[in-house]
């Protein structure tokens, strides 16, 4: 018996590890698990910073369902998670198909491999554009706010209900305020969109409409929802404004902390990275089906090694879903 | 692949099924948020929040054990990868959010509402 050591080789066994299986398990699948366990380490990472975070500011976290509402058709109406759930259900059916392609690779079947890695492609694309949409509305926003001198995000409510700024500020912009270009202004600076309304307006506009509260980030332990401020009480604190919030970017949030935006968009963003890079290598391996260069090889492993990395992509998916729209 | 021409279809629709489910039930719960469970607390977080993180396993065990066929795999190589992988990612999870607990109870005497 050999030992299992690296032995110089003519090259052409690199990637097959020269036909030796420890634990029963060829050189590429057994690579493939190591690079997963360490994929899975770095989101463990991202996760439990967010984790961190989220304990550091527990009392005015966002809260989830409160932030993505939206469902594609249904303007206006409040869908807390209905997307966010289809999006999981999207991806559990693409590696259904995934796993049915392996199955089929175990079989010899060209034809249906090549069919389900076609349906997993297909199921992924939808999967990444569907999050493009969430980035979009989040991007976007959907009720606008206004950010305090000592970093506090103030939203409105009504009856209770989150609204939005044109719902009670009436008319356009007043101050004739002009946006800071480089044609107009100097050349070597940019100046961020200017909001919808200034912010004098905005305060005029809730000193008389009477029935419009503030509603603070702070959360109520008891109730587990956000406080919402007495009429007085909001005066001072919508006279602390000193910027107009619409949407959320990576320095400014209308929901709330700033970092929650960060990591909404680095961790779906690196999860979103990487179901991008598992279509463009299903598309490879699908050419490669359809090519019958698994056929001649006599075995469909490929299939399996990149069906590992989508199952991958699916679980962390799992968890992302948990933690960032759930708990 | 000791069986490697026998079809586990079937096995891959329940599969399905249950993972369908379980994410049904979570977003149902997620939506409806009975008081009972949600403003409660247990061991540090709501009832309704452990639910969540039990469903979570349960799913990632289908998805490795059934999709990534860790269950068709030698016994010492899941292993390896299996028990390496959790061992670690409770150790940083615990710390982290020891961690952040501490910095909560440090900052948020400090922060006016």
């Amino acid at each position: 018996m050999e030992a299992n050591i690296a032995i110089p080789t003519d090259g052409k066994e690199t990637w097959s590890g020269g036909g030796v299986k420890p634990f029963g398990a060829s050189y590429g699948k057994m690579m493939m698990w190591f690079f997963i366990v360490s994929d899975a380490l770095t989101f463990t990472g991202f996760l439990a910073a967010y984790g961190l975070t989220r304990f550091k500011f527990i009392d005015s976290w966002p809260i989830a369902d409160e932030v993505f509402t939206h469902f594609p058709g249904l303007h206006g109406v409040h869908a807390p998670m209905y997307y966010v759930a289809l999006m999981t259900f999207i991806l559990i059916v693409s590696s259904v198909t995934m796993v049915l392609a392996v199955d089929a690779g175990h079989q010899m079947k060209q034809k249906k491999v090549a069919w389900y890695m076609f349906a997993t492609i297909i199921f992924g694309i939808i999967f990444v554009g569907s999050q493009a949409w969430e980035w979009k509305n989040f991007i976007n926003g959907s009720y606008g706010a206004v950010k305090t001198t000592d970093g506090k995000i103030l939203q409105f409510v009504k009856d209770g209900h989150q609204i939005a700024l044109s719902d009670f500020v009436v008319g356009e912009r007043t101050d004739g305020r002009v946006q800071h270009k480089r044609e107009n202004g100097l050349w070597f600076e940019k100046e961020a969109a200017v909001s919808t309304y200034s912010i004098a307006q905005i305060q005029e506009a809730y000193s008389s409409n009477s029935d419009i509260q503030i509603r603070s980030e702070l959360i109520d332990a008891t109730t587990k929802q956000k406080r919402i401020l007495s009429r007085e009480e909001g005066l001072a604190q919508l006279a602390k404004t000193k910027l107009v919030v619409e949407g959320a970017n990576l320095k400014v949030n209308e929901y709330g902390n700033t970092i929650f935006a960060d990591f909404f968009f680095f961790i779906t963003g690196f999860h979103g990275f990487h179901v991008f890079s598992g279509i463009i290598i299903n598309i490879i391996i699908f050419f490669n089906v359809i090519l019958g260069t698994y056929e001649r090889r006599g075995h469909y492993e490929m299939v399996e090694k990149v069906g590992l990395y989508w199952h991958f992509v699916d679980l962390v998916w799992v968890f992302v879903f948990t933690f960032f729209y759930l708990v | 692949m000791a069986h490697a021409h026998e079809s586990s279809k079937k096995r891959i629709w329940i599969v399905l099924i249950l993972l369908t489910v379980i994410t049904t039930v979570e977003v149902a719960l997620g939506i409806v948020k009975p008081a009972s469970l949600y403003l409660t607390s247990i061991l540090g977080t709501s009832p309704l929040n452990w639910i969540f993180i039990i469903l979570t396993l349960v799913k990632a065990y289908y998805i490795a054990w059934a999709f990534m066929h860790l269950e068709g795999e030698k016994k010492w190589f899941r292993r390896s990868i299996v028990w390496t992988a959790v061992f670690l990612i409770c150790y940083l999870i615990t710390l982290m959010l020891i961690e952040g607990g501490y910095l909560h109870s440090t900052l948020a005497p400090l922060v006016k509402w």
